[in-house]
């Protein structure tokens, strides 16, 4: 891609062009730069999509989902996931709609299958009034993105679970607890990586060889018992949201450690050049040198490396919650969902209860893509 | 070398004592003590315990003493292999754990020699073939299967086998085999339940392995020392064998240590989806319990192994590398 590549042999028009493109390269900034080099990563550009709409999905989760997460109803168990229909035996509709459901019980092993009823439809509709809610405790609301008319439930576009529970509706919910233990989780690292990484890469010396042997003993210890000793240690009876702390400390408490490394590493390899001695030389305070110098230099590479920390997060928190040891039922989070799906006879029953483990590899796997696409964009060496 | 293996040696002696700490840390973690939870679960069962029998026990466990002496009681007892009583199955620590050892390294071994097997092939090949077809068919699967959690790839293959055959691959045996004497059909039918696990650790763990493996390839292969040999006219297998890969083992070597703690503690969450009976779901249900002493003692094992996987691998490694020893 390099525009020199394009020049000789051309029409004229075209070689001055390019040469007007290599004048852009020259004067752009070095945030130009990585935005050039990160647009042509195309995975990395339609994961970052993708996370953004994860993330949005989650901040909007009242809205987006169609129904209350928590409510159950008998009435619909084992829901398989509904197909939306545009095409009935009335003919074409152009407004999406699903079948009416009836349901069969079998008499001996009490198995329920549900066939769809095609004399009846349901349309569905944008912007239903639905169950009632308060978006972040703030905004009162029954206004529900898609639905059926008049808060009739029927639509399960992923099914329902063992307790009649409808599952985009809590996919959309978990992913708000497990996007966001991610951020959480992955601030505390970066917090005390940079500090702690900072003051060992920094001065040096004793301090350093003492943290560095710490990092080294945390990062010895298997993580996944770790983790599984840690939660496991916190009291059963913790309210939700310190739980969620909880986990959260527990996750940050290995992922301090390769951040520290980063930054340490950056730190000693900055010390010793030129334009740090002359800061240092020209007075400028340690905290200056720090913050105004060395800091921004290796910004961008800290900032590649936390993205590719935050998947660990992610399957942290998944893993624990699905072993019962994480956040627990009323909380709601791809982790704990996954825990309907432990047993085969469930699974058997209904295999969407996987679905929730979807969501994890799409959200991990675009985590990684975009982090892979920042390395290569903010290392200027490379290719 | 003699030196470096002293000062590693000499580095073993206060890692192993900061672990035993932090075990024991670890252990006293949750509210209560022991006791607490054994009488509650003795309680549970419908058992009366007066609060003599409690004092009893509390004096015989030592859990009158303060915390440093019972620090030092569990490490001394420890060091002679005497791990305490697990209560959730009333047996000793030791007889559990070691109980299990042996399936559990026989899967891990498994494994192991698998991930190697297709970890450095493939890695060598996707780096000398760079941005071929294969080459971007199998960074692209390894990249994805670094990125999928083992057991949820157990739950869907389960699944997948379970609606296909019918066939229930959870737990190491069928039914009709569980007390059945060794026979061939037992061996056939315990194969037909364990390679779901082996191909789940092996196949995904190739996958880190493989990158790794290329990444340290491809930093080799433009280095002036592979062009000089080519220059020579070493040919071209012989010199991939003799130089770039031996030089691109290095992280390995120094990450087989790590692999010792793997092989006790297996992947946990992928075995107690499967339902195998290995050390990790033996793990999980002390940690569940909390019968901290099964658990403490676990911890303490694997941290240990780990320790010493290192110290193994860092000899290895000055064997292997002449630079690390003066570093």
């Amino acid at each position: 891609m390099s525009p020199r590549k394009t020049t000789g042999g051309m029409p004229r028009d075209r070689a001055l062009t390019a040469e007007m493109a290599e004048e852009r390269i020259y004067v752009a900034s070095q945030a130009q730069l990585m935005w050039w080099k990160f647009r042509r990563h195309r995975m990395a550009v339609a994961s970052a999509i993708l996370v953004i709409i994860l993330y949005l999905v989650a901040i909007l989760a009242e809205f987006v989902a169609p129904y209350d997460p928590n409510e159950t109803d008998t009435k619909f168990l084992f829901v398989p996931p509904r197909a939306i229909r545009f095409w009935g035996p009335k003919g074409l509709s152009l407004r999406p709609f699903v079948y009416g459901l009836t349901v069969h019980v079998d008499d001996e092993t009490y198995r329920t299958t549900w066939t769809e009823d095609t004399s009846v439809q349901y349309p569905i509709h944008f912007l239903v009034h639905g169950a009632p809610y308060k978006t972040w405790g703030l905004i009162k609301s029954d206004i529900h993105l898609f639905g059926l008319q008049d808060g009739r439930k029927g639509v399960f576009l992923l099914g329902t679970d063992k307790l009649g529970q409808d599952l985009l509706t809590r996919i959309v919910f978990g992913s708000r607890i497990s996007l966001s233990i991610g951020l959480v989780g992955i601030a505390i690292s970066l917090m005390l990586g940079i500090s702690i990484g900072g003051v060992s890469g920094f001065y040096g010396g004793f301090v350093d060889i003492l943290v560095q042997r710490v990092i080294e003993f945390i990062r010895s210890i298997p993580d996944i018992p770790l983790w599984m000793a840690l939660s496991a240690a916190l009291p059963a009876d913790l309210p939700p949201l310190t739980r969620y702390f909880g986990i959260t400390v527990i996750l940050s408490f290995i992922g301090w450690t390769g951040l520290a490394r980063v930054v340490r590493g950056s730190f000693l390899a900055l010390r010793e050049q030129d334009f740090v001695l002359a800061a240092t030389l020209s007075g400028a305070s340690e905290w200056r040198v720090i913050m105004r110098h060395m800091v921004p230099s290796f910004m961008s590479y800290l900032i590649a490396s936390t993205t590719l920390a935050i998947p660990g997060m992610i399957l942290g928190e998944t893993s624990l919650s699905f072993l019962g040891l994480g956040l627990r039922p009323p909380v709601v989070s791809w982790g704990v969902m996954l825990r309907d799906a432990q047993h085969l006879r469930f699974v058997a029953q209904a295999p969407w209860l996987l679905l929730p483990g979807l969501f994890v590899v799409l959200s991990v796997l675009s985590f990684n893509f975009v982090g892979d696409g920042l390395r290569d964009a903010v290392d200027p060496y490379a290719r | 070398m003699i030196q470096y293996i002293l000062r590693r040696t000499l580095l073993l002696i206060p890692t192993l004592l900061v672990i035993s700490l932090v075990t024991f840390i670890i252990i006293q973690l949750p509210p209560g003590d022991f006791l607490t939870a054994y009488m509650s679960n003795l309680r549970a069962q419908g058992e009366s315990v007066t609060q003599d029998v409690i004092d009893g026990l509390r004096v015989r466990y030592g859990l009158d003493q303060p915390i440093y002496v019972q620090y030092f009681r569990w490490l001394w007892h420890f060091v002679q292999g005497d791990m305490g009583v697990s209560f959730l199955w009333n047996k000793p620590v030791g007889e559990l754990i070691w109980g299990l050892v042996g399936m559990t390294v026989a899967i891990s071994a498994a494994a192991l020699v698998l991930q190697w097997m297709f970890a450095i092939p493939l890695g060598i090949f996707s780096a000398v073939r760079q941005y071929s077809i294969p080459d971007y068919i199998f960074t692209t699967i390894a990249f994805i299967a670094t990125g999928i959690p083992h057991f949820l790839i157990a739950l869907v293959l389960m699944w997948v086998i379970w609606s296909l055959t019918g066939f229930n691959v959870t737990g190491m045996f069928s039914r009709d085999f569980v007390n059945a004497p060794w026979s061939w059909a037992k061996v056939l039918d315990f194969l037909k339940h364990i390679w779901v696990a082996v191909f789940i650790l092996g196949f995904l763990g190739a996958a880190g392995l493989m990158r790794t493996m290329r990444a340290n390839m491809l930093d080799e292969l433009n280095k002036p020392y592979v062009q000089t040999a080519r220059a020579k006219g070493v040919s071209e297998r012989r010199l991939l064998i003799k130089y770039p890969v031996r030089v691109a083992l290095n992280p390995f070597v120094s990450t087989v240590g790590w692999s010792l703690p793997g092989l006790i503690s297996g992947n946990i969450i992928t075995s107690i989806v499967l339902g195998l009976p290995t050390a990790g779901p033996l793990l999980f249900d002390a940690l569940m319990a909390q019968d901290m002493y099964l658990a403490g003692s676990f911890l303490m094992i694997l941290s240990v192994l780990t320790v010493i996987g290192t110290f193994l691998s860092d000899i290895l490694l000055g064997v292997l590398d002449p630079r690390i020893r003066f570093e």
